[in-house]
């Protein structure tokens, strides 16, 4: 798997200041369940001395972006907003000892994050929501603002640093040209101030886009190998209950949905059982479940409630979602 | 206390009896079966042992019908490659969007330098091929469908000898990635409609570096590699003879163990997903319940990243694997998933545990005491979970 150092291990398995901060004054929100991360930073910020007297987080992501969160949490407490907001990815990175390139991304959202909070705790709208700056990946959500900051803060110079640092064109690469474009940008401001020299700068056209899309299919077609470590023993389970009937499986799959409609029916939605075919429950969802984003959740509601029922796997399709 | 390794359909641990029977061939049996001396014709007899075992377990009318390669990213190339040479007046091939990456990256590179069209079939959301848009896509201009026989991530079977016939009506040459399918499911292509098959020995413990094709008598073909009469010059270069007397011992063993496939694997697997989303909220399986490999179980776990489970599954000793993205590298959940259309907030949190007979019920039994904690450690970490409100409606993000 990734080669991730003790310090990210340990921030991963061992988490600090995770969880709700139920008195946080100063909260930031970053990221998407699509694009695979996100974060919620929770602040608790003295409003006289402008010190973070607590801060914990609850992060969706990868080991290192749980590593990166918790880092964030442990790097700001203690400071006041305006040491804080000096914190860069790269300083959350340091403090774990380093991320994998391809991770550096953990990183930035992170702080992304603790912006969003300050600006939060200020009454601010945080300045870089992507509604000023234009979406330059669509795939995962990054806007033009955040890649520009992103190269400034750690100099990067070729497209493959830009996707590994803020996850833009990771995905289908259409926004490859915007990116160039950007990169190009950018480093010719960092050269006239001094920081990059010349000859470092990107140039439009010195990256060839096939070869990146190529890169990141190889990368996906590789699985990586799992490292091994020894366990203790534990306990035999028993098996499920199996042996009923298809008419006893049908009149308790019956009996479970009905038992849940009135549930659905309070938040306006419905479900009707339309067949049982072999392992698959095929429901209806309709009303307010139509196209709601929670339906799956539902679903996986039913599910649960059917296999601890029957004591066997089943699946529920909803048939409607299918259809198309 | 060893270690508990659910990772069969990525590589599958050498048979103990497979290293045994191939070991002769490193040292004294060296000869290259070939030479027409004594060192030479005693190789020969062992590799044609081989391919008689290969035969049987593949239910083919002939062993001739087989031709060894490196692998079953070899015999993928040579089949489709061989199939546009070899119908020349014909050019569009015919696949799916769940493919391994050994058919669909080459189909997408035969694409791009103008050698073919390819259509890309779809899957519903159990993983089943669209039938119907393969019965459109269906055409004399067709020169080769490429269909896998089931899917190394949900374990879904396609009804292969039912798409193979229908290729037939059109004329077209039909092959099967049958990776996975090779030894956990029966075979028999004495009677159907499949011209090729592909097979790879690492997939059913023989080792890595060895693989078949095997195709029909008369269906035509063209070799992939030129110079050396070896393989009736359908595939040039010295046999790999200590990989050849392991995958076919390897068959032999699997033949075997046909029904234990059925039995004591899939028993072990059903278990080991039943327990499992019985005793961890919002999870599912994905791919067809119905007609899967016996050993394959993928569920999907929502609103968490599947990278975590897999970190503190190693933890705890146990091997299995993601489609999730981060593990990878790459940044988007697995072509599979996404070709299912499996919601964005489980694709993330998928992973397969691929079993085979090796495991015991001790290696399940581990499982289903672990993984309970672990979704409950990284679902109180997300902010997509909270046990009040499992829709975490509260969560807006800044960008989504």
């Amino acid at each position: 798997m990734w080669d991730y150092t003790d310090k990210v291990k340990d921030y991963f398995f061992n988490p600090k200041n995770a969880g709700v901060l139920s008195e946080a004054n100063a909260v930031g929100e970053v990221g998407a369940i699509a694009c695979g991360d996100a974060l919620k930073l929770m602040l608790n910020v003295d409003p006289t001395t402008q010190i973070i007297l607590e801060a914990k987080f609850q992060t969706f992501g990868c080991g290192s972006a749980i590593a990166s969160s918790s880092a964030l949490t442990e790097l700001v407490i203690g400071k006041t907003l305006d040491e804080a907001l000096k914190i860069t990815n790269q300083d959350i990175a340091d403090f774990l000892g380093g991320l994998p390139p391809e991770k550096m991304h953990c990183s930035v959202m992170g702080y992304e994050a603790l912006q969003s909070a300050v600006a939060n705790f200020r009454g601010e709208v945080w300045k870089d929501d992507h509604e000023e700056g234009a979406l330059v990946c669509k795939c995962f959500g990054v806007d033009e603002g955040l890649i520009e900051r992103a190269i400034k803060m750690n100099k990067l110079t070729s497209v493959e640093q830009v996707t590994d640092y803020t996850k833009a064109g990771g995905g289908c690469l259409t926004c490859f040209d915007k990116l160039e474009e950007i990169l190009a940008r950018t480093n010719a401001e960092l050269v006239a101030e001094g920081i990059l020299a010349e000859h470092e700068a990107y140039r439009v056209g010195a990256a060839d886009p096939k070869k990146l899309k190529e890169k990141a299919k190889a990368a996906k077609a590789q699985q990586a190998p799992i490292e091994i470590s020894p366990l203790k023993p534990s306990s035999p389970i028993p098996p499920p209950s199996a042996g009923l009937t298809n008419l006893q499986r049908i009149r308790l799959i019956e009996e479970v949905i009905e038992e849940l409609r009135p549930y659905l029916r309070k938040d306006g939605g419905d479900c009707e059982l339309v067949d049982v075919d072999g392992s698959n429950v095929l429901v209806n969802l309709s009303g307010a479940c139509v196209g709601c984003q929670m339906s799956s959740v539902t679903i996986s509601g039913i599910q649960e409630r059917l296999i601890a029922k029957l004591g066997t796997t089943v699946r529920v399709v909803p048939v409607g979602r299918n259809a198309h | 206390m060893n270690a508990v390794y659910l990772d069969n359909n990525a590589t599958t641990r050498v048979d103990p009896l497979v290293v045994e029977a191939m070991l002769p061939f490193f040292s004294e049996q060296f000869g290259n079966p070939s030479s027409i001396h004594a060192f030479g014709a005693s190789v020969g007899a062992a590799v044609k042992t081989a391919r008689a075992q290969l035969q049987s377990l593949l239910g083919a009318a002939h062993d001739h019908e087989i031709i060894y390669t490196s692998g079953g990213t070899e015999a993928d190339n040579t089949a489709i490659l061989s199939a546009l040479e070899a119908l020349p007046d014909r050019n569009e091939i015919i696949t799916s969007k769940v493919e391994h990456p050994a058919v669909l990256a080459l189909c997408q590179h035969l694409e791009k330098i103008g050698r073919a069209k390819v259509h890309y079939i779809g899957v519903d959301a159990l993983g089943r091929i669209d039938i119907e848009a393969y019965r459109a896509a269906l055409s004399d201009k067709v020169a080769v469908v490429s269909l896998m026989w089931a899917n190394n991530e949900t374990g879904t079977i396609f009804p292969i000898e039912g798409l193979a016939d229908l290729a037939k009506e059109h004329g077209a040459l039909f092959h099967t990635d049958a990776v996975q399918a090779v030894g956990k499911v029966p075979i028999s292509l004495k009677d159907s409609a499949i011209d090729m098959l592909s097979l790879s020995g690492h997939k059913l413990h023989a080792p890595k570096g060895i693989g078949a094709l095997y195709v029909k008598r008369g269906a035509r073909f063209k070799p992939l590699l030129r110079g050396g009469h070896q393989e009736r010059g359908r595939r040039a270069g010295t046999e790999n003879t200590p990989g050849v007397v392991a995958l076919g011992k390897a068959a032999e063993l699997a033949a075997l163990h046909m029904s234990d496939e059925q039995t004591h694997v899939k028993g072990l697997r059903d278990r080991l997903e039943g327990a499992l989303l019985q005793r961890i909220p919002n999870c599912f399986v994905n791919g067809d319940l119905n007609d899967r490999l016996p050993n394959t179980c993928n569920i999907a776990f929502e609103y968490v990243e599947g990278e975590g489970i897999l970190l503190h599954l190693t933890r705890a000793g146990i091997a299995a694997s993601s489609g999730s993205a981060c593990t990878s590298g790459s940044l988007e959940p697995s072509h599979v998933l996404r070709a299912m259309n499996i919601p964005f907030t489980a694709a993330h949190g998928s992973i397969r545990f691929s079993l085979s007979r090796d495991n015991v019920p001790e290696d399940i039994d581990r499982v289903i005491e672990v993984m309970p904690g672990i979704l409950e450690k990284l679902r109180e970490l997300s902010p997509f979970w909270s046990n009040a409100d499992k829709s975490g409606k509260e969560f807006k993000p800044v960008y989504a």
